[in-house]
């Protein structure tokens, strides 16, 4: 093994900036027709955390309890945050407004290019995936995270602290790892469900449809406020509600945004900061505390 | 101001004075040895207790995922940086007063460095797999990230490191010789043998011995603002408020040249009064250590009013939100107390009396290092708990002792190296000291026969 086959090996995974290069992420290496992405309602989202707990159960996240909870050491890839209204009024009544918080799979994260093992990357359907095997554990990419979605094994949940004692350990998902100490983990937009649903499409010799995958978090939905879906498939859902909220991938300033009387409720979150992210919001027009 | 050293001190009172350093420890050395293991030890029980159960019980959480570690492991990168200024530095701009000083603050920077390299190594979540950082051809194809500043970073300190063991190793070689041809017979004469490298002073052997000493010194001196520039740049190439600021690297080499010539002048400090080394560690040469310090105090002043400007006057509301957090915030007494130590304590060393007082720049020196301390802590914590992410905002986060047990551990572990070194290694450069005292008298020789010669 040559040091040119080294550094070939390393270019491979990095992916080009989205916007100065061609106007769209541009996989060389990888061609792709798929861009996974989501759109999230505020409006129908009611705050009940069904996601949050599907996600617990599909994604074998490690339950940390009270304790480390109150630290700040939960581990709840999808959370619920809830922000109080100020509107004078006592606890039952006070208004609330509620966000499901996941991985934003930015499309120019600034996770991937601080990690000095090269252990979080671009993958080729537009997702910012994290390699367990390869992480060492130093936490940059969460400290550059404007999210904070990011979540550190900061103990060994499935030995020592036993997280999943007998019989439970049976519940775990065997699609995908338990994770042990000292690594990083987030989001993947379900990677499990949506690997079975690109093989099962390519068995069949089709192309993959709306509706071939839910992330576990958008089957949960009580009142279906996520949609999940191929950014480049013009038909699904989730294109035409970023296509009708005229809400651009590639775009670190939206024009909508800058025209008057936009109406739109489609935003995403620090787009100022320009990571590109993928998962669109849709901005809550019921009134508070009814 | 008195003269730098006296010009007729023999120069084999020279080698026995520096020499007895070398002998015969006194109790209090075993005891100061003994409170470093101590310190030690406790660190090193925090750390296996961490590695054993997870970097959880540091007390480190999301979004706080960075504390303690990297802070005092910037606080030691600083350390490294005056030993140097003064070994590298001032030898090219012949300021000889540095002779009797700069041998222990070139083992201050090795030893800084090898502390440094242990926060590294702490902070990480699986150290276990720390080679993964390093690039090795391997069968699995994988290869570290370039673009990482944490990268760069290892690199760096890396090369920093080895290039300042060899730095302090080639310039203690006449040194080595020295020692060989005085200590008795033993293990120690073995030693001395070896590294010495069979050193006999011959002219061809001084001729190249001057070369490649300043060739490594030319090569030290970029390297120091560079490992600084580079640590910095792992905060300033984030995007977080309160460290996306591009003086970061020119601040933090301020910063780190200030920390260390606070240590060299405690070190001063101690080494004089412990070792008896009033004759060459002389009151003149504390006073420009000290004017030295003072200079580089207002350099990082100024920075630092800077930094503080360009986020108050910029229209980035979140770096302000940062900057105003640290002044009224959960951090509020150890931001003042940082500005306090770094910004106003360094005016004692104006006042010409105090300049060679040693109880109080003993005292002063501690307190600016507490200060830096303070800087690198303010720097890290307050951007986490009080980032771009209005959710994850903590208001109460504090480390836990394992991360204080650890820095805490880690004085104990420079200090063990250090006092290790003062007796292996002449802590005052003998051949240095010599060519000192003979320029000197060479010097008064000529002013007196060209006084006579007017005559």
């Amino acid at each position: 093994m040559s040091v040119s086959n080294l550094l070939e090996n390393w270019s491979k995974f990095r992916h080009n900036h989205p916007v100065e290069d061609k106007g769209h992420p541009d996989w060389q290496a990888y061609p792709s027709e798929i861009k996974w992405a989501m759109a999230i309602d505020l409006d129908a989202c009611t705050g009940c955390n069904a996601c949050s707990v599907a996600c617990y159960a599909e994604n074998n996240l490690p339950v940390v309890g009270k304790e480390k909870y109150s630290h700040g050491q939960a581990m709840h890839w999808m959370r619920i945050e809830r922000y109080w209204d100020e509107d004078n009024r006592e606890f039952p009544d006070q208004g609330a407004q509620f966000l499901p918080m996941l991985c934003q799979q930015c499309e120019a994260a600034p996770c991937e290019t601080v990690c000095p093992v090269g252990a979080t990357n671009h993958t080729e359907d537009g997702l910012n995936s994290q390699i367990y095997n390869r992480c060492i554990g130093s936490r940059y990419c969460s400290a550059n995270c404007p999210y904070k979605v990011r979540y550190f094994n900061w103990y060994d949940y499935p030995s020592t602290e036993n997280v999943w004692p007998a019989p439970m350990e049976q519940q775990l998902n065997p699609d995908l790892t338990v994770r042990g100490k000292g690594v990083m983990e987030k989001c993947t937009f379900c990677k499990q469900r949506t690997y079975t649903a690109r093989n099962n499409a390519k068995t069949e010799g089709r192309k993959i449809h709306d509706g071939d995958v839910q992330t576990a978090c958008q089957q949960a939905c009580p009142t279906n406020a996520i949609s999940f879906g191929n950014l480049f498939d013009p038909e699904s859902r989730v294109a035409k509600q970023w296509e009708q909220q005229q809400v651009e991938l590639i775009k670190a300033e939206q024009e909508k945004d800058v025209k008057p009387g936009n109406n739109l409720r489609g935003y995403r979150i620090f787009e100022e900061l320009r990571p590109y992210p993928s998962v669109m919001y849709l901005e809550r027009v019921r009134e508070n505390g009814v | 101001m008195g003269k730098d050293i006296r010009e007729d001190i023999a120069w084999a009172q020279i080698n026995t004075d520096v020499l007895k350093s070398l002998e015969n420890p006194r109790k209090l050395f075993w005891v100061i040895i003994f409170v470093a293991l101590m310190m030690f030890g406790v660190g090193v029980g925090c750390e296996v207790y961490q590695y054993q159960t997870g970097m959880g019980v540091a007390g480190l959480n999301n979004p706080n995922v960075w504390g303690l570690y990297i802070a005092t492991f910037i606080f030691w990168i600083g350390m490294s940086h005056s030993g140097t200024l003064l070994s590298a530095i001032l030898h090219l701009m012949h300021a000889d007063w540095r002779k009797p000083i700069y041998r222990f603050a070139e083992a201050m920077t090795t030893f800084s460095l090898m502390t440094a390299g242990l926060f590294v190594m702490v902070h990480l979540g699986r150290l276990w797999q720390f080679y993964y950082a390093v690039p090795y051809p391997n069968e699995r194809w994988t290869w570290p990230n370039f673009q990482s500043p944490l990268l760069w970073d290892a690199m760096a300190i890396f090369t920093y490191l080895s290039s300042s063991v060899i730095f302090l190793y080639v310039g203690s070689i006449p040194d080595f010789a020295i020692c060989r041809d005085n200590v008795h017979p033993g293990w120690r004469k073995k030693l001395y043998t070896l590294l010495a490298l069979g050193w006999e002073g011959t002219d061809r052997q001084w001729r190249n011995f001057r070369v490649t000493y300043l060739t490594v010194a030319c090569f030290l001196i970029p390297l120091a603002v560079s490992v600084h520039s580079i640590v910095a740049s792992d905060f300033a190439m984030s995007q977080q408020p309160g460290w996306h600021v591009t003086s970061f690297p020119p601040y933090f080499v301020a910063g780190a040249l200030y920390s260390g010539c606070a240590a060299i002048i405690t070190l001063f400090i101690i080494l004089r009064y412990v070792f008896k080394f009033e004759e060459y560690m002389t009151m003149p040469i504390l006073k420009k250590t000290v004017r030295l310090t003072f200079a580089i105090a207002m350099v990082w002043t100024y920075l630092n009013w800077v930094e503080f400007a360009t986020v108050w006057y910029s229209h980035d509301e979140v770096a302000k939100g940062v900057l105003i957090d640290k002044a009224t915030g959960r951090f509020a007494p150890f931001w003042w107390a940082m500005n306090f130590c770094g910004s106003v304590v360094p005016f004692t060393m104006m006042i010409k009396r105090l300049q060679t007082n040693i109880p109080v720049m003993f005292a002063v020196s501690l307190l600016l290092n507490l200060g830096m301390w303070l800087e690198r802590f303010m720097i890290v914590s307050p951007t986490f708990s009080h980032g771009y992410y209005p959710w994850t905002m903590d208001a109460n986060y504090w480390p836990s002792m394992v991360q204080w047990g650890i820095v805490f551990g880690s004085f104990g572990w420079f200090t063990l190296l250090f006092m290790t070194f003062c007796k292996i290694v002449p802590s005052v450069s003998m051949y240095e000291v010599k060519e000192m005292v003979y320029h000197r008298s060479l010097a008064t020789k000529k002013a007196e026969l060209g006084l006579e010669g007017g005559h």
